[in-house]
């Protein structure tokens, strides 16, 4: 028997069919895999944040290891903040997560706080889509993000971290050629700080800070800081 | 060898790998050549993806292509490559999460290349599943030697590495050697494959006088 496959009913019935086939298909491969890839993305953000502290190039085993012996995340309800809390070597860092606009994207990072709260450990910066080569390289630890180790958290100037071409008197270099994105890291470092600094987080080093209320042994602790 | 695959099949892989090349003869699927060839390792992963999805897309269609009807033959092989796609990019970033990442958008963008629908509705919509089978590798392979030497060059002189591995040693830069930016933009690797494409065409000529 020849199939009419030009007639309306069966083109209707075989798109039909064909749809439900591979919805059915795609919507068990996406289940099945789910667990992995969201492993996969959780170990990711905890290779960045272990990356603000200088602990780069970590491979999987060692990163997962180090984060859950040492590092915990802290939120404090009252002020809708959450930061990082780090024992590297003994020392105590702190690490604020900030987000921000690039040229092309979303560009993201976290900043390492040293014990004191006043000056920068080290930093981690992320991008989506930036040019390769220009805004990319805020991703690239000796061309950028070097320049922010040992500076003041929010800047010799107190408005926050300056980027600016060299020689210009910024706290850091702008990367030439992507003058758009060193700004967008200037602004997410200032808009992404300003919570931070409203609540008074940057005073209260850590004995005053000692309010806490442990919600979660599971490595949560919930905090409340002063409202200003 | 010569045996096992028929003239057909024979010409179905090899014709794409040289004479018939995608790339660099049919000018198909430049867009990806010129966006994931910085390294050399993204390339050969894009190559990869390309020639599982070229190859399965082939074989799905030429099995289905009597049934097919005429009127949406196109949305049917849309459906099916981005079906396809869609596996392979929820594959990598389950087992290759790293890839999947520096692949970004591209790999979602494999349904958008030309060499795709160019196969499934130049050659397996008339031919059996076994010769679209062959066609389809001959195809993603022609396309991924061409993105592996494009991205061999971009990474040797752009980053001074091969698959991440600093090959250019430090005392030449102690010596006043600098990576090529240019290397790292799109533009050269449209550059680039121009190049290819002369050396191709010249060296093919000189075949077809003799």
């Amino acid at each position: 028997m020849k199939l009419n496959t030009n007639g309306n009913v069966y083109t209707i019935v075989y798109a039909s069919v064909m749809v439900i086939i591979v919805a059915l298909l795609l919507a068990v491969v996406s289940a099945a895999l789910k667990p992995r890839q969201d492993a996969n993305v959780k170990l990711d953000t905890q290779k960045q944040i272990l990356a603000s502290l200088n602990l780069r190039d970590l491979d999987n085993a060692a990163a997962e290891k180090f984060y859950d012996e040492n590092i915990k995340e802290v939120t404090c309800d009252k002020c809708q903040l959450s930061w990082f809390e780090a024992n590297l070597n003994g020392e105590k860092k702190y690490i604020l997560p900030v987000r921000g606009a690039g040229l092309w994207g979303p560009i993201w990072g976290y900043i390492a706080v040293n014990n004191d709260k006043q000056t920068i450990y080290s930093v981690f910066f992320n991008h989506d889509s930036e040019t390769p080569g220009l805004g990319g390289e805020i991703k690239n630890y000796s061309v950028f993000q070097q320049q922010f180790e040992g500076k003041p958290v929010l800047g010799t100037s107190g408005k926050g971290i300056l980027i600016e071409k060299a020689g210009n008197g910024g706290d850091v270099d702008c990367i030439s050629g992507a003058t758009i994105t060193s700004k967008g890291v200037e602004s997410m470092l200032i808009s992404g700080l300003a919570p931070y600094v409203e609540a008074g987080w940057f005073d209260q080093l850590e004995p005053a800070l000692d309010m806490k209320t442990v919600i979660n042994e599971n490595e949560v602790e919930n905090r409340e800081c002063d409202e200003k | 060898m010569a045996k096992l695959l028929s003239d057909k099949t024979r010409e179905a892989f090899m014709g794409p790998l040289n004479a018939n090349n995608p790339v660099v003869v049919q000018i198909l699927g430049i867009c990806s050549a010129l966006a994931v060839t910085v390294q050399l390792k993204n390339a050969l992963v894009m190559g990869v993806a390309v020639t599982v999805i070229v190859a399965l897309a082939n074989v799905v269609i030429s099995a289905l292509r009597n049934t097919i009807p005429g009127r949406i033959r196109i949305i049917v092989q849309l459906v099916v490559v981005a079906a396809l796609v869609t596996l392979v990019s929820a594959i990598l970033k389950a087992f290759l999460y790293d890839v999947s990442v520096a692949l970004s958008v591209y790999i979602g963008l494999i349904i958008t290349n030309c060499i795709l629908m160019g196969r499934l509705e130049a050659y397996a919509m008339s031919n059996g599943p076994w010769d679209s089978f062959m066609d389809g590798l001959g195809n993603g392979l022609g396309y991924t030697w061409v993105l592996a030497v494009i991205a061999f060059v971009r990474e040797l002189l752009g980053s001074g590495s091969i698959f991440g591995f600093q090959v250019i040693p430090d005392w030449c830069y102690e010596h006043g050697y600098v990576n090529n930016g240019m290397m790292m933009m799109p533009a050269m690797a449209l550059i680039l494959a121009g190049c290819i494409i002369w050396a191709h065409r010249a060296l093919n000529d000189k075949e077809d006088k003799k």
